[in-house]
């Protein structure tokens, strides 16, 4: 797991020597295309997958129920700072 | 938008082709992923580091900006491990791997399904994509109930691309500097989480 925060943290300091250079506005689209290459992999591992493609709707609601339970915490945790630290004396209004 | 319905269907023409039998057996080896998975990361990296936005961001807000992403993560974390009792088969860890996705579900499920398997990878996919959709349909009214911040905090990674446009329209234009700020640190923040939970 070190491998990738030491891959990350390599690019962030060759982005940020690069960062005046116009050619790197392609760094996203590289990183789009290769997303889109893995997430076809992943595709192809999950239908090549029986126990992942047997179990598909008990897997979509395990992910419902994660997603759920995050996504409230989170709103709940953005109120609170939201009231306590931007909202003060109406000044965002 | 357009972004995501491509990533969507690339992934289903992979589903398909496989189940169909379609599928050279050499494509199914996983080691040539792995070094892509390290190629995009590498780009994830330089993108961060490249951009602007962040020191911006900082100056107009000051420190409470920072607060904003400890509260995404925080709160995610929190509400995960409170649902993963409902998930027994499911360890904490796991849950909380799927989690610390933020939304972000090309990279976390990949990363997911490298070192843990598909099968927690395609929740990783689906719960995260999940994520992303609650805040492109439900964010008028969370700004409504729940205050400016929190469709940046539910948005987690995507505040500074896919879920902008929403976030700008219902939070307001002053907020998009800390939409921008806290897609940044999440997106960062992702990676890192994920393979910290996976090591547990």
């Amino acid at each position: 797991m070190l491998n990738i925060i030491l891959i990350i943290l390599s690019g962030v300091v060759v982005g940020y020597f690069v960062r005046k250079i116009p050619q790197v506005k392609y760094v996203g689209t590289i990183i789009s295309l290769i997303i889109i290459l893995l997430l076809f992999f992943l595709g192809v591992s999950v239908g090549a997958n029986e126990q992942v493609v047997n179990n598909f709707s008990s897997i979509g609601l395990d992910a419902l129920i994660i997603t759920l339970g995050g996504t409230v915490g989170t709103i709940l945790c953005a109120w609170w700072v939201y009231v306590r630290f931007f909202n003060r004396k109406g000044k965002n209004r | 938008m357009k972004q995501s319905l491509i990533y969507l269907l690339l992934f289903a023409l992979g589903v398909i082709l496989a189940l169909f039998g379609w599928i050279p057996e050499a494509l199914l080896r996983d080691d040539i992923s792995k070094w892509i998975l390290y190629g995009l990361l590498f780009f994830v990296g330089i993108q961060i580091g490249s951009s602007k936005n962040m020191f911006t961001a900082v100056k107009r807000f000051g420190f409470k900006i920072a607060l904003v992403p400890i509260a995404t993560t925080v709160g995610t974390f929190a509400g995960v491990a409170l649902v993963s009792v409902l998930l027994p088969e499911r360890s904490l860890s796991d849950c909380l791997s799927v989690g610390a996705g933020f939304a972000y579900y090309s990279l976390s499920s990949i990363l997911i399904s490298e070192f843990r398997g598909v099968e927690l990878g395609t929740v990783a996919l689906l719960a995260n994509i999940m994520r992303e959709f609650i805040v492109l349909v439900f964010t008028p009214w969370m700004v409504k109930y729940f205050g400016r911040l929190s469709p940046i905090c539910a948005g987690g990674a995507t505040t500074m691309d896919t879920t902008l446009p929403i976030i700008t329209k219902y939070s307001g234009p002053d907020y998009v500097v800390v939409a921008l700020f806290h897609g940044m640190i999440i997106d960062f923040s992702v990676p890192l989480w994920v393979s910290f939970f996976l090591a547990l």
